[in-house]
């Protein structure tokens, strides 16, 4: 079952941009794209732990800011020759207000 | 028996329609023509050059009351009709009352009076006849005379030129952001405005009017900014408004203008119209090309034969001596359209054609309007230009057929082309060098200077050598930014520049980006050359920056921070290295280091603590360092005569300057310069990208060092007696940089690209470009020059960038 936990205003992340959200497990990233999608990853690239929270954002890509590897923020999937992919979380707008679906991450916890 | 004809307005349409009528049939009608002026039918077009004094009106009556008594007209000069009355078929002039049986209206359009207080003062009018010519050439002989004209599209700026000729000092207020901006894009406007200009006529676009001022006469217009232009004359040119005051009185369907369907007739089965007053298809006209047309379909239905008016495409010309302009068709942007744009900077020509399924549909060309007719023409028969797209730019007299092989059109190129716009250096000349044995783009770089300043011809001096040498020569082919693109960098800086592209959307949308917002390759190099190209104009972009310089620290191998406050030519106090380590010891920070570059690094620094700690550092007048930005980063010094027994000049004096004049400034990548008190040099000058040596006559100054990746020594750009003109060197050739660099070129890649010869130029020996460049680069600066963590630490900043969006540690155990 999901549990959408209301997490901010769309307002607050910058469009091309992304916040974090602390979870018990390490940091989630929540990005915006240009077009007002949002996505939620794993905020810890596989490489070198780099925070992609601060990469550059691309259409529904995302750059880690350390080494450059490129992930979907759709599918949570290194592009290109890189190998590697990061968890993704489910994510909706309602109204103007961001919701995360905090089942998954409890699960994970509980895991 | 014959028909009665009534026509109201002897203009140029009625005028027209009645040549072909007489020329169907002389008899058929009896035709009655009214005018409001007292005088018979002329060029109105040539009012302005009767204006400027370059024609007299004599030479510009097309039809006057003999012509018109000859074919049988009761001409009605100097009587305006009044009123129609459609249910008796009448109408109604001073002179009493005349039937109809078929009525054409053909009243023209009035000068649009903007409505602001004063506009109906004596010394305002419009431009519309001989009437407002004759008052315009009245007060143009007070002596020094001001006059002021409100709208800068065709008609202000033909009378702007004209009145400017006879003497007066002219001022053109235009509402838009550039001149004649139905007509063309901003990147012809201006250069019509820098024309205008330079015969010493003021513009101010994007001018509103507030009021006219004056008692009896005016005598100044008031700005909604308050500037005040004073005026003795003042010349309403902001538009036109078809006369359609007698069609509404008489209850005949008008819009915008009276509306006429494809036989010109009215919604009154005996009323037609023609001219500036009529709308058709939604569409009303302002020249006489189409006005023309109309009154042949006119003449046609009078005489009851089946015709149309087709609604044609309209060209612009401007009619101002020296001015070569033509503009015609759609051309704004949008999607689906490609263009072909063509610039000489050095002649002022700029020629764009637009696209759409490989016709064309629109053209601006300024400059040189050679072309125009051939061009319009094809638009006009909406020919498939796809065979020759490639040469469409440069007109008819290449080639026409299948010469798609671009060398095939360079071969055709006589040799007195010129290639290099910059150097002035002709095909001829590249052909010859070839010959003499330079035979790539740098020998001819150095023997022709072909391609040697700006680099926008390397394309077409590549494509004569190809030519030239045959098989033996393979075009490079020009690396693309990214894959977002097919363009390189330098293409990329010269659209931005040619078609004042603002923002990272048009230059995408312009530059056909295919990306729906570009990469982590292009965006950074975008917004530096937006924020390079239009300082004031363009809003840096945070989200299109690297995270060292969105967050103004450099970010570490586990994702935390260092702080590096700049210590000015490597100079601290006590006070300083108190705040340095007391800001070490309240956020723990794990590490503090003296950098290679004279000052104390604060390492391991977690991202929320950033801001806290840059409100402590500033507390204590420190600033961010920009260790992190492709901008400026240290000015190195050593102690020079302060302290030191060999010092020759205040060495660290200097340094500090240069660093205050510098910093914050962005670059294409990291500048770094040092300053050392003589040859000793202490401070590592030579390998800097600007490194200045002091000796005892002066300062030597050297460009494009580098100690990193690959170790160079500078080479000598000049020496100087003064300081001050060390400073205006150093800055020069950072914003020479800053200009036309490709992003991410050290200091020393770009001199290697350009030449030291023609740095040298432009900064050393043109002392005109060097003030320039100051001056741009300072303008600039005024923008830049500050502390980005006085904003970022403030608490807005902190509450929405630096701390985390929620916290669900508690949540997400449970
Ligand atoms: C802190 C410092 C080393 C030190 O502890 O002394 C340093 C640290 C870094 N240097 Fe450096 N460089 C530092 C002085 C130098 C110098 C010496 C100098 O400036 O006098 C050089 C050689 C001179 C030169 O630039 O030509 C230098 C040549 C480089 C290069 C190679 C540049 C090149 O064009 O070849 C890089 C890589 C780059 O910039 O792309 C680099 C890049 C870096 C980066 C920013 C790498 C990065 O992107 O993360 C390092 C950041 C470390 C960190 O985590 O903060 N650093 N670096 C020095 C800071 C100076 C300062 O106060 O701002
Ligand atoms: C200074 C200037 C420069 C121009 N330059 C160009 C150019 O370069 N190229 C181009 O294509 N076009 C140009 N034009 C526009 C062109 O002159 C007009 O499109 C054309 O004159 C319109 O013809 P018309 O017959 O519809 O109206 P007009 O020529 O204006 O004729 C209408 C006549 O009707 C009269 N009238 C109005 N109401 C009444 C009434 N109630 N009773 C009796 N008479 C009445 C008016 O007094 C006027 O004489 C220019 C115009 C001006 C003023
Ligand atoms: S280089 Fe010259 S001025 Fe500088 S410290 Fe050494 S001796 Fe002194
Ligand atoms: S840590 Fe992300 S690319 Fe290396």
């Amino acid at each position: 079952m999901r549990t959408w936990i209301d997490i901010a205003d769309l307002s607050d992340i910058p469009k091309r941009g992304a916040r974090v959200v602390k979870t018990a497990l390490g940091c989630v990233a929540i990005f915006r794209t240009d077009d007002d999608r949002v996505y939620a990853i794993d905020d810890t690239c596989p490489h070198k732990q780099g925070p992609l929270s601060e990469g550059i954002v691309h259409g529904a890509s995302v750059t880690c800011p350390l080494h450059n590897w490129v992930f979907d923020l759709e599918t949570g999937m290194a592009q290109g020759e890189d190998v590697g992919q990061v968890a993704t979380f489910d994510i909706q707008v309602l109204n103007g207000r961001i919701m995360l679906d905090a089942s998954r991450l409890a699960a994970r916890s509980a895991a | 028996m014959t028909q009665k004809l009534v026509i109201i307005g002897a203009g140029m349409a009625s005028g027209r329609m009645l040549e072909e009528l007489f020329e169907l049939a002389p008899d058929t009608y009896d035709v009655t023509l009214f005018g409001a002026e007292p005088r018979g039918n002329y060029n109105r077009i040539m009012l302005s050059p009767v204006l400027a004094g370059e024609k007299c009106y004599d030479d510009i009556v097309t039809h006057d009351a003999k012509w018109y008594r000859g074919h049988n007209v009761n001409c009605r000069f100097g009587e305006a009709v009044v009123k129609i009355d459609r249910a008796r078929k009448q109408v109604f002039s001073a002179n009493g009352v005349t039937s109809y049986d078929k009525l054409v209206i053909a009243t023209g359009s009035a000068s649009f009076f903007i409505p602001v207080a004063g506009n109906d003062l004596p010394g305002v009018v419009g431009f519309r006849d001989l009437d407002d010519v004759t008052a315009m050439l009245t007060a143009a002989q007070t002596p020094a005379g001001k006059a002021v004209v409100i709208g800068g599209g065709l008609l202000g700026l033909e009378a702007a030129a004209a009145l400017n000729e006879r003497g007066m000092q002219v001022t053109v207020l235009h509402l838009m952001g550039h001149l004649m901006d139905r007509q063309l894009d901003p990147a012809a406007g201006y250069l019509l405005q820098q024309e205008l200009q330079s015969r010493g006529i003021q513009v101010v676009c994007k001018a509103h009017t507030k009021a006219i001022l004056g008692t009896d006469q005016v005598e100044a217009v008031l700005m909604e900014d308050g500037t005040v232009h004073g005026a003795d004359l003042v010349v309403m040119a902001a538009g036109i408004r078809p006369e359609v005051r007698l069609a509404n009185d008489a209850g005949l369907h008008v819009e915008r203008g009276i509306v006429v369907d494809d036989t010109l007739l009215t919604s009154d089965p005996d009323v037609f119209a023609l001219g500036e007053c009529v709308e058709h298809d939604r569409t009303v006209y302002g020249l006489v090309a189409p006005l023309f047309d109309m009154a042949k379909v006119l003449a046609q239905t009078l005489m009851g034969r089946p015709a149309g008016f087709i609604a044609p495409a309209v060209s612009t010309k401007l009619k101002v001596t020296g001015v070569d302009l033509f503009s015609v068709g759609d051309f704004a942007e949008g999607p689906e359209r490609e263009e072909i744009v063509f610039r000489d900077p050095g002649r002022g020509i700029y020629k764009r054609i637009i696209l759409r399924d490989n016709q064309i549909i629109g053209t601006v060309m300024y400059g040189d309007t050679a072309d125009s007719s051939w061009l319009f023409s094809k638009l006009k028969s909406g020919e498939d230009i796809s065979d020759i797209r490639d040469t469409l730019i440069f007109g008819p007299a290449f080639p026409v057929g299948a010469p798609t092989d671009p060398l095939a059109t360079i071969a055709a190129l006589p040799d007195d082309a010129e290639i290099c716009g910059c150097n002035g250096v002709c095909k001829g000349a590249i052909v010859t060098a070839i010959g003499k044995g330079a035979t790539d783009l740098a020998a001819l770089k150095a023997t022709t200077k072909a391609s040697a300043s700006c680099g926008s011809c390397t394309g077409l001096v590549e494509k004569v050598l190809a030519s030239t040498l045959g098989d033996t020569f393979v075009i490079p082919t020009a690396q693309p930014i990214c894959g977002c693109t097919d363009m390189t960098h330098e293409d990329l800086r010269r659209m931005i520049k040619s078609q004042r592209l603002k923002t990272m959307p048009a230059v995408m949308q312009e530059c056909g980006w295919k990306t729906s917002c570009g990469c982590h390759s292009c965006r950074p190099a975008l917004n530096f050359y937006l924020l390079a190209e239009w300082p004031l104009d363009y809003a840096d972009d945070a989200q299109s920056r690297f995270v060292n310089e969105r967050n103004h620290a450099n970010i570490q191998k586990d994702g935390t921070y260092s702080v590096l406050p700049r210590m000015w030519g490597g100079m601290t106090t006590p006070d300083e290295l108190r705040a340095i380590a007391d800001a070490a010891d309240k956020y723990d920070v794990p590490a503090v280091k003296v950098t290679g570059g004279q000052r104390i690094d604060l390492l391991g620094v977690k991202k929320e603590d950033l801001p806290h700690m840059w409100a402590d550092l500033n507390e204590a007048g420190m600033v961010s360092g920009h260790a992190y930005s492709k901008g400026l980063r240290t000015v190195k010094t050593c102690v020079g005569t302060d302290f030191c027994r060999f010092g020759t000049q205040d060495s660290t004096g200097l340094g500090i300057k240069l660093e205050k004049l510098l910093w914050g400034s962005w670059t294409p990548h990291k500048v770094k310069l040092a300053v050392s008190g003589c040859p000793r040099n202490c401070a590592e000058a030579t390998c800097k990208d600007l490194g200045i040596i002091c000796v005892e006559s002066g300062f030597e100054i050297s460009v494009g060092g580098a100690a990193g990746m690959e170790l160079k020594q500078t080479e000598a750009l000049a020496k100087v007696a003064t300081e001050q003109e060390a400073i205006e060197l150093t800055a020069a050739f950072i914003q020479l940089y800053r200009e036309h660099a490709r992003y991410l070129d050290r200091a020393y890649k770009w001199v290697a690209k350009v030449g030291l010869d023609w740095v040298k130029e432009r900064v050393v020996e043109d002392l005109a470009e060097r003030a320039a460049l100051c001056d741009r680069f300072e303008l600039s600066q005024s923008v830049y020059r500050k502390d980005p963590w006085a904003e970022q630490a403030t608490p807005a900043f902190q509450r929405d960038k630096w701390s985390a969006l929620a916290d669900l540690t508690l949540e997400a155990a449970e």
